[in-house]
């Protein structure tokens, strides 16, 4: 894996490294979030040594072998560091699927189905919010590294419920569209519009 | 109501205006808050979750239902026990923090001790020791303009809780806040929630919310759904 591979060798340019070294630096510096195998980590370093971009020297008496960049290697790592990252074509999200298909169906209850998914990924939020909040010393480097990754996740959660109070709203005021154009009677409204509710009166639900 | 309850919302709604131009603000709201509790309320702006704040806080009184805060049914107060009861139980936090510019930051946090007929120095004592746990006891004689917003709010968490308040009620309070600043008042609130009082942060962000044990969801005056957090390691620490 590309990523994978551009973090070790990033690792390397900093010194150079036993293999298992390695994989602890990448576990702990990335808050051990995503767990390496020790084969991979050796699949990898085979890998950057046929590319020319690391070399193996004989290390201690076990015959474990120390891993140095090469000034290739030491190019590449820069590259990886300084270029933005380029995502592929958009992935296949099965969320956004979800509602896209949910929405083109008959009789579907899209605001149960935005709000059951509201509370899941709130609760996920809440999980890694309060394992933030648990204490921790942020002047630590690895504590920092750990932070950069949970904040990633509690933004990409942040940003999944804020598409959906999107969503719902979208899908509110289209549903009022329809009906406007007289396509759909009032009672299969699936969520009534935030106008309309201002002026509900007291006995109407 | 157990002792450990601080708030219980029993049906509780308001209507604005009658008949065909009637506007529902809140429609049968249940809702609790112990002691150590954080909870948050959620909702699009005109959800009801602004309403639902000052009706907890003994502001605003519902058209319907009931309000029970420390074990005290707000219906039965006159005006001049519930006036009592805000000063002594009920902190507030807004998002425009509403320091009382002419005075310093101590003096805002022991002014509500004072009109509650504390002694000067007993609540400029108590002033004091509320802004160290906020991380401003050096800041104590300065005014708020001479405060950062951060700062400034940590101020108004000082005087929500000064005197052993327990319940606060917090309206927006990130909301004029940058997002590392947001995060450590937040962290300050939910200290104070740990530390044993009880806590409503209203807030329209998710990341905010998160802050909370659990997050009530309001839409057109009704809780629409709640999420409460289970496990505490949901990523183990390096």
């Amino acid at each position: 894996m590309v990523t994978i591979k551009n973090s070790l060798l990033a690792l390397l340019c900093e010194r150079p490294h036993y293999g298992y070294e390695l994989r602890q630096e990448f576990e702990s510096r990335t808050g051990s979030t995503w767990p390496l195998n020790i084969g991979q980590v050796y699949t990898t370093l085979d890998r950057l040594q046929r590319d020319g971009l690391v070399e193996s020297m004989a290390g201690d008496a076990e015959g474990r072998k120390v891993w140095h960049v090469t000034p290739t290697g030491r190019d590449v790592a820069a590259g990886w560091l300084t270029r933005p990252i380029s995502r592929p074509a958009p992935s296949r999200d099965e969320l956004a699927m979800k509602l896209a298909i949910a929405a083109s169906l008959e009789g579907v209850d899209m605001p149960a189905i935005i709000q059951t998914q509201r509370e899941a990924t709130a609760r996920t939020l809440q999980d890694l919010t309060r394992t933030k909040a648990a204490g921790g010393d942020p002047a630590s480097p690895h504590e920092l590294a750990w932070l950069l990754v949970v904040d990633s996740m509690i933004f990409q959660a942040e940003a999944e419920i804020r598409w959906l109070d999107h969503s719902e709203q979208r899908l509110s005021e289209a549903a009022a569209g329809r009906r406007a154009a007289g396509r759909i009677p009032r009672t299969h409204e699936a969520d009534a519009p935030r106008a309309a509710t201002a002026t509900r009166t007291k006995g109407e639900r | 109501m157990s002792d450990q309850q601080l708030l219980r919302l029993d049906g509780v709604s308001m209507h604005y205006g009658v008949g065909a131009t009637a506007v529902v603000a809140l429609a049968g709201v249940d809702l609790t808050v112990d002691r150590g509790e954080l909870v948050a309320i959620m909702g699009a702006s005109g959800s009801g979750k602004s309403t639902l704040l000052t009706i907890a806080g003994g502001l605003t009184k519902p058209t319907g239902g009931e309000v029970i805060v420390d074990g005290r049914w707000l219906s039965e107060l006159d005006p001049r026990q519930l006036a009592a009861l805000r000063r002594r139980t009920l902190g507030f936090v807004f998002q425009d923090f509403n320091l009382v510019p002419a005075l310093t930051a101590l003096e805002n946090v022991s002014l509500p001790l004072e009109l509650d007929g504390w002694k000067t120095s007993k609540a400029r004592r108590a002033a004091r020791d509320a802004l160290g746990v906020v991380d401003l006891a050096d800041r104590a004689n300065h005014y708020p303009d001479d405060l950062s917003g951060g700062q400034q709010q940590r101020v108004a968490i000082a005087r929500a809780v000064v005197g052993g308040r327990s319940l606060i009620l917090a309206d927006e309070p990130t909301g004029a806040l940058d997002s590392t600043t947001g995060e450590l008042v937040l962290r300050m609130l939910r200290h104070r929630v740990d530390a044993g009082a009880g806590g409503i942060l209203v807030t329209h962000d998710p990341r905010h919310a998160a802050w909370a044990d659990r997050i009530v969801f309001l839409r057109d005056g009704r809780v629409v759904g709640s999420s409460e957090s289970e496990t505490v390691d949901a990523l183990a620490r390096p």
